[in-house]
């Protein structure tokens, strides 16, 4: 069993409590906000955690701290305050865009960074994709990947709005260096349909024309049964759909793989499959933490 | 910023693309940009369809990449500026910054209609690399006039000096782009122009584009022989032509401008697009126009009729970006006739 702090208690912070909740291995015993009576932070104290509207100064404060903090709050706070938990040693799981440490993608790459101070969760396009570029990879050579990610609008914050180049840039660095394609590219879309859409991805990998498509179908389905283990509602739309090479495409044969990532509608709607990820794919990482911790 | 009544901007090396799946060659740009500089086309677009980053798995890749063909435009330019167009989301600050170091001065940011705020970041880049600035709202027939000036509002607070009301499906009818022009120029019209980017699928993109001057825009697209996704663009020379019979200055030379699209552009593309099934119900069913060539080959492909999955699409309110859920889509149609016993 770990110890845990949730710093940030707005939607993110308090749809991660309640995952967090059901965790045998994590118990949340703070939540740290900076707006006093704020719902979340009232939400978590009728839980019955701890909690204060003086921030990371009063986490630290405690007498007891936590093993593991889950920072909720925006990348700017996250990096002010990854030092201060790294001199105090608690464990950071990032959910900010900051990646002070290394991306982590709970099924593909967390066993290589158990230890590392602080864990950057990359983000919610890269956590519904990444494992899908990896288990292509693990069959044959990705020398490109593609992943389109289309969201509710309702679902992108102020955050990602001001800084949309973040998110592509960043997750096509994590398709590369998590999920081994050689070169990546990522887009985003915002989709303000009502009722909202629930998140959708597709994974485009370039494979070589005799590639074993059997293996390939085989291993992204376990990989899908893996993530689907934190995130039910993650589901192939239909089988993955292999195209011969293309002169349209420089010669390479095509593997595409259609997601769709339907939330657990904890504190977040269901169809922010792309908030959700983030949050259970946190949870995972707290929970595989805890496992290790109590083995 | 013009000294004509309105600015043309020509997007045949850039809509255009979408039609000729992406496939311009150097020589081609040249030759085009030769023959609309030639003519007096102030403005001169030259990208990706999907604009800069837009090679890809998901619209096409390119035969030539973005940075070379700007570089190829802006040398044989004598006159006109060269734009690039950029979709937040797809294309980032860095590819823009390429874009301007090839000597590209005019940046289009294109958001959906409702999501103006993305762009954010793009419009203060532009600004910052020295570039004029346009704002895309699309598929406009998605939002109301007072919803489009809330949006515009952002653009141009963010940087934009001018922002387009962009008929990205071709599914405005003439009021309803004449209001939505109205509603941009009463809300930003003392700080910024206002422009007009029309679709051929409805065949409104002339009538729709001098409803749109009428009502104070600035700014209009085209396209030489309409080439552009769906049914194509508004055709620059029409514009030229009409424009001129209305005593509206363009300062494009309209002998010059129909001799580019019939002896330059004309005799360059195999099939020029037409007002066929699938491009009317793009702009019946309001479905972004350069989804048409995605959505014919997923037909071929999966055996299911072209404007059938454009009709699902236009029902499902994709917006321009999604065209992985083409596929999508045809194989939901594939599997819902297989049970239908075909």
């Amino acid at each position: 069993m770990k110890t845990a702090a949730i710093v940030g208690p707005g939607n993110i912070g308090t749809d991660l409590l309640a995952k967090l909740q059901r965790s045998e291995h994590v118990e949340v015993r703070y939540m740290v906000g900076v707006v006093p009576d704020s719902d979340g932070l009232n939400r978590a104290e009728n839980l019955g955690l701890e909690t204060s509207a003086n921030g990371v100064d009063w986490l630290l404060a405690r007498p007891e701290l936590p093993d593991l903090v889950f920072e909720a709050t925006s990348a700017r706070a996250h990096i002010a305050n990854a030092p201060r938990y790294e001199q105090a040693g608690i464990q950071a799981i990032d959910l900010t865009p900051a990646a002070v440490g290394p991306l982590v993608c709970p099924p593909v790459n967390l066993h290589e960074h158990l230890t590392a101070p602080n864990l950057n969760m990359t983000t919610c396009g890269g956590q519904a994709t990444i494992p899908i570029v990896a288990a292509v990879a693990k069959v044959t050579q990705v020398p490109y990947a593609e992943i389109v990610a289309s969201v509710a609008s309702k679902s992108a914050g102020p955050g990602t709005r001001a800084n949309i180049d973040e998110f592509t840039v960043t997750t096509a660095r994590a398709v590369e260096t998590i999920g081994g394609a050689k070169r990546g590219k990522a887009i985003i879309i915002l989709n303000p349909v009502e009722p909202p859409m629930i998140m959708r991805d597709t994974v485009f990998c370039a494979i070589a024309p005799d590639a074993d498509q059997d293996a390939i179908t085989a291993s992204i389905e376990a990989m899908v049964a893996s993530v689907a283990r934190y995130v039910p509602g993650y589901t192939l739309r239909a089988e993955p759909q292999y195209d011969p090479p293309s002169d349209d495409w420089h010669g390479q044969a095509r593997v595409a793989v259609f997601l769709e990532v339907r939330g657990n509608g904890d504190y977040l709607p269901e169809w922010a499959g792309n908030l959700d990820i983030m949050t259970a794919a946190a949870a995972r990482v707290g929970e595989l933490l805890g496992q290790t911790h109590d083995s | 910023m013009t000294p004509n009544d309105v600015r043309i901007t020509d997007s045949t090396l850039r809509d255009g693309s979408h039609a000729i799946r992406h496939t311009f060659t150097e020589e081609q740009v040249r030759a085009v940009v030769s023959a609309l500089d030639g003519a007096g086309v102030e403005v001169i677009e030259v990208t990706h369809g999907d604009g800069l980053g837009g090679s890809s798995f998901n619209y096409g890749f390119a035969a030539v990449d973005d940075i070379t063909l700007v570089r190829a435009a802006v040398d044989e330019a004598t006159r006109a500026k060269i734009a690039v167009l950029l979709l937040p989301g797809l294309g980032t600050v860095a590819d823009l910054k390429a874009a301007a170091d090839a000597g590209a001065s005019v940046a289009r940011i294109a958001t959906h209609c409702t999501e103006a705020d993305v762009a954010i970041q793009h419009f203060g880049a532009a600004r910052d690399l020295g570039m004029e600035t346009v704002g895309f709202l699309m598929l406009a027939h998605r939002l109301d006039p007072a919803g489009m000036a809330r949006q515009a509002r952002i653009m141009v607070d963010a940087g934009a000096q001018c922002v387009y009301v962009t008929d990205s499906a071709g599914a405005l009818v003439l009021a309803e782009a004449q209001d939505r022009v109205s509603a941009l120029v009463a809300e930003i019209g003392a700080q910024a122009e206002v422009g007009f980017h029309g679709h051929q699928n409805l065949s409104l993109g002339i009538a729709n584009s001098v409803l749109a001057v009428n009502a104070g825009a600035r700014q209009v697209d085209g396209a030489l022989c309409a080439l552009g996704a769906g049914a194509g663009n508004s055709p620059t020379e029409v514009l030229a032509a009409t424009f001129d019979r209305l005593g509206i200055s363009t300062g494009i030379d309209v002998q010059g401008v129909l001799a580019a699209a019939e002896d330059v552009l004309r005799p360059l593309i195999p099939k020029l697009p037409s007002m066929d099934r699938s491009s009317v119900v793009q702009g019946y069913a309001g479905v972004y126009s350069s989804f048409l060539l995605h959505a014919q080959r997923a037909a071929e492909r999966y055996g299911v009729p072209a404007h059938a999955i454009l009709t699902k699409v236009g029902e499902a309110g994709y917006v321009g970006g999604q065209e992985d859920m083409i596929i999508d889509v045809a194989l939901s149609l594939r599997d819902e006739l297989e049970r239908a016993g075909r």
